[in-house]
């Protein structure tokens, strides 16, 4: 008896379900659906987004809750956007990204264009190419602190081999001149594989037709490469600049493991005195303000960047 | 009635009995640095667990993270630690924000007197507002900047001889900073048994509080002072007077004429490889490395020897203070049992216990005794230091103020920017600012 109830209330109940569904304008469905996920992004984007505002208002400090907490209205912006220190931050940001993306973009296109001829043992190199790619920061960063190291690193010994200078007398993470380039050349070994990738799924896009059209009216390979190639393959490298340039505006874990942000302050980017104001020096309302700086600062540039992109695609 | 009043005596003694048992048959966790001595102290505390019936468990995070992942620990009200071997620096921040259960009277209340102490330690590891007889830590492990260097290669004949022809005197155990750094000078790419050596290893890492420690461990000798004995805060001509400015100049000459290549970022376990592997001839290390020298096979066996922090140019003599109290964490539900354990450690039997297996015990009992100089190679170093001993800020704000000092002093001494004074100058800057924002200036 029970079972035969069981059973005729499971068999009921997606039939009532589906009435009750079927009632329903479509209008109404897709609030039903939309809503819940409405609630997630208020809950987990909008609302730390708004008390981030609210605490960069303020002199808070996460580690004396006790402490009664002073409204100091925009102090906490005029600080940081007169702290010399943060500029300085910013320049040595500026300057890993600028470089990181002009390496990466020209060595990743080039390595997609050779990667595209058809050649032997083709899909053998594009795997070992991508392969620093899908290690750990933090391994990475570890990794090139030993290659770095001038007594036994093999970094120093390469370049001893090739310069014939002493490779002891010089340290690329501990050089003042040399450490912001030591973290480029890692970020660049460890990424260009992504913006390769990009590339080389551009030119794979590039229909044949064109090319063959191209060698018709005898354009010549050059000619080809920058009326055809370049502007077809543009909106992916753009893209893969985007991407880069988010990611390493952020960049954390690898400069941490790398330098700690040394010597001096030479590599301490933005992300990593960002850390040391919020979660060292427990300066949370201060390190809220520096946390909206820094977002308006990216969603500005993207947003600019975005509108160039949909430019570029549309031509 | 007689039968309910029967139920109602064995419930309450079955409830008596779980709770006596439960009180007895905690399960207490100790959360302190990855490092030897935590290991030593695993070990000493199954006598603990044997006598009292508690188990211990053992939280411990690698140095470089530990203050990151305890501080936020406490200051998240986590209940993961009944006991905490928190940094001295700690002590003013845990005391004011309540993560600390203060111990004076449970120390009255069962005889423990904070004058059995190494004074220095009391102060140190102990007192918040420094001075005065509130005590929120039980002096657990003493430890002190000091220097070991190569016995072996200073009683070779030929560098002696190389020695005594270039400075005039016999290589020994400097006594003063300028002695140190001839040293240093002299080994710096020298070959010794076929092999290049280098002067000194000295603390320069950037990101946790390496280089101060470092820095801080000869400004203090050369007149350096954190505030105005007769003002507090008032920093101007102390942390940046003559003197301080001299002492940090030497940090930095130091830095360049001495040290390995490629040590821009070292702190203990930097040092420790540097002289283990034979790569240097001194070393500037916590004392807590000292076991681990004797009884390594390449610098073990009387290779290495201990000198006490030289004096600076007008004869003061001053050493970094290191080392930990042990405290009960506010926010632990086994206090009664944490506290037990501090009773049981405080005694003099487990402290000289403690001593012997590579802990480095406060207890006057213990470091007073006769035979103690005698007891290791480097105990009477390790006594005549931690007399000598000087303490970072131990303000609520010592990370803000530690963070300072480590951007001014990798700044100055490892990048070259700027000159000594206007590191020190930027550095009272950045203390006022920080004493400014406490409401303390």
């Amino acid at each position: 008896m029970t079972d035969d109830n069981t059973s005729r209330g499971t068999a009921t109940a997606p039939a009532r379900l589906r009435r009750r569904i079927a009632g329903l304008s479509d209008r109404t469905l897709a609030f039903v659906f939309i809503v819940p996920t409405i609630l997630l992004l208020l809950a987990i984007n909008i609302f730390p987004l708004i008390w981030t505002i609210r605490l960069s208002l303020t002199n808070y400090r996460a580690n004396r809750a006790n402490e009664a907490i002073e409204w100091v209205g925009l102090r906490n912006y005029e600080r940081i956007l007169t702290d010399p220190d943060i500029w300085n931050s910013m320049q040595a940001t500026a300057h890993f990204l600028i470089w990181t993306l002009v390496l990466q973009v020209l060595i990743g296109f080039s390595l997609a264009y050779l990667i595209n001829k058809k050649f032997r043992g083709n899909d053998l190199w594009t795997t070992i190419i991508v392969l620093p790619m899908m290690l750990s920061p933090a391994v990475v960063g570890n990794f090139w602190t030993f290659l770095y190291q001038p007594q036994i690193g093999l970094f120093n010994y390469v370049v001893a081999f090739v310069s014939g200078v002493d490779p002891a007398s010089f340290s690329m993470i501990g050089d003042v001149r040399l450490a912001p380039w030591s973290i480029v050349i890692v970020d660049t070994w460890m990424w260009t594989p992504f913006v390769m990738l990009i590339c080389l799924a551009g030119l794979r896009s590039i229909p044949d037709y064109i090319y063959e059209a191209a060698e018709v009216d005898r354009a010549s390979r050059w000619r080809q490469f920058w009326t055809i190639t370049i502007p077809m393959v543009l909106p992916f490298l753009m893209l893969a600049v985007l991407f880069r340039g988010i990611e390493n505006f952020k960049m954390f874990d690898l400069v941490v493991q790398l330098t700690g942000g040394g010597p001096g302050s030479v590599t301490e980017l933005t992300s990593i005195n960002l850390k040391r104001e919020a979660f060292e020096k427990w300066r949370t309302g201060y390190s809220s303000a520096y946390a909206i700086i820094l977002f308006v600062t990216v969603f500005g540039l993207a947003s600019i960047y975005v509108k160039a992109l949909n430019k570029v695609k549309e031509r | 009635m007689r039968r309910a009043h029967l139920a109602a005596t064995a419930a309450l003694s079955i409830t008596a009995a779980l709770t006596a048992t439960n009180a007895q048959a905690a399960d207490l966790t100790l959360c302190w640095a990855a490092w030897d001595p935590a290991n030593a102290l695993v070990e000493l505390s199954k006598e603990f667990e044997a006598q009292s019936g508690h188990t211990m468990k053992f939280e411990f995070v690698p140095w470089p993270n530990f203050a990151d992942r305890m501080l936020n620990e406490l200051n998240s009200g986590g209940k993961l630690c009944d006991l905490m071997i928190g940094d001295s620096q700690w002590i003013g921040g845990s005391a004011e924000n309540g993560h600390y259960v203060k111990l004076n009277d449970f120390f009255d209340a069962n005889g423990i007197k904070m004058s059995d102490f190494i004074d220095a330690t009391v102060t140190g590891y102990s007192e918040w507002p420094k001075n005065t007889p509130n005590y929120w830590a039980l002096p657990a492990f003493g430890d002190v900047v000091g220097w070991t260097y190569r016995k072996d290669w200073f009683e070779k004949p030929e560098l002696q001889a190389a020695f005594k022809e270039k400075y005039g005197r016999d290589l020994g155990v400097p006594k003063t900073f300028a002695e140190l750094k001839d040293i240093a000078e002299f080994f710096q790419g020298r070959e010794v048994d076929g092999k290049t050596v280098y002067g000194a290893s000295i603390y320069t890492e950037r990101g946790s509080e390496g280089i101060t420690m470092g820095a801080m461990d000869v400004l203090y000798s050369f007149g350096f002072k954190y505030e105005n004995p007769d003002k507090p805060y008032d920093m101007e001509g102390f942390v940046n007077g003559p003197g301080a400015v001299a002492g940090l100049e030497y940090y930095k000459a130091l830095y360049d004429c001495c040290t390995p290549p490629g040590s821009s970022n070292g702190y203990m376990s930097e040092g420790i490889d540097a002289f283990k592997s034979g790569q240097v001839a001194l070393q500037m290390n916590f004392a807590f490395t000292w076991p681990g020298f004797e009884s390594d096979a390449s610098v073990g066996g009387g290779k290495t020897g201990y000198f006490v922090n030289p004096a600076g140019p007008d004869g003061e003599q001053f050493a970094q203070l290191g080392g930990q109290g042990i405290s009960v964490v506010s926010y632990s539900e086994k206090q009664e049992a944490a506290l037990e354990y501090i009773k049981w450690f405080a005694q003099p039997a487990v402290q000289a216990k403690w001593w012997e297996m590579g802990g480095f015990s406060c207890l006057k009992a213990v470091t007073l005794a006769p035979e103690f100089p005698q007891s290791q190679p480097y105990a009477q170093t390790f006594l005549d230091s931690m007399a000598i001993v000087k303490d970072f800020w131990a303000e609520p704000s010592y990370a803000t103020l530690l963070q300072a000092s480590q951007r001014r002093f990798h700044d100055y001494v490892v990048a070259g920017n700027g000159t000594a004074k206007e590191a020190l100058d930027g550095l009272v800057a950045d203390w006022t600012e920080t004493f400014e924002d406490d409401g303390k200036l």
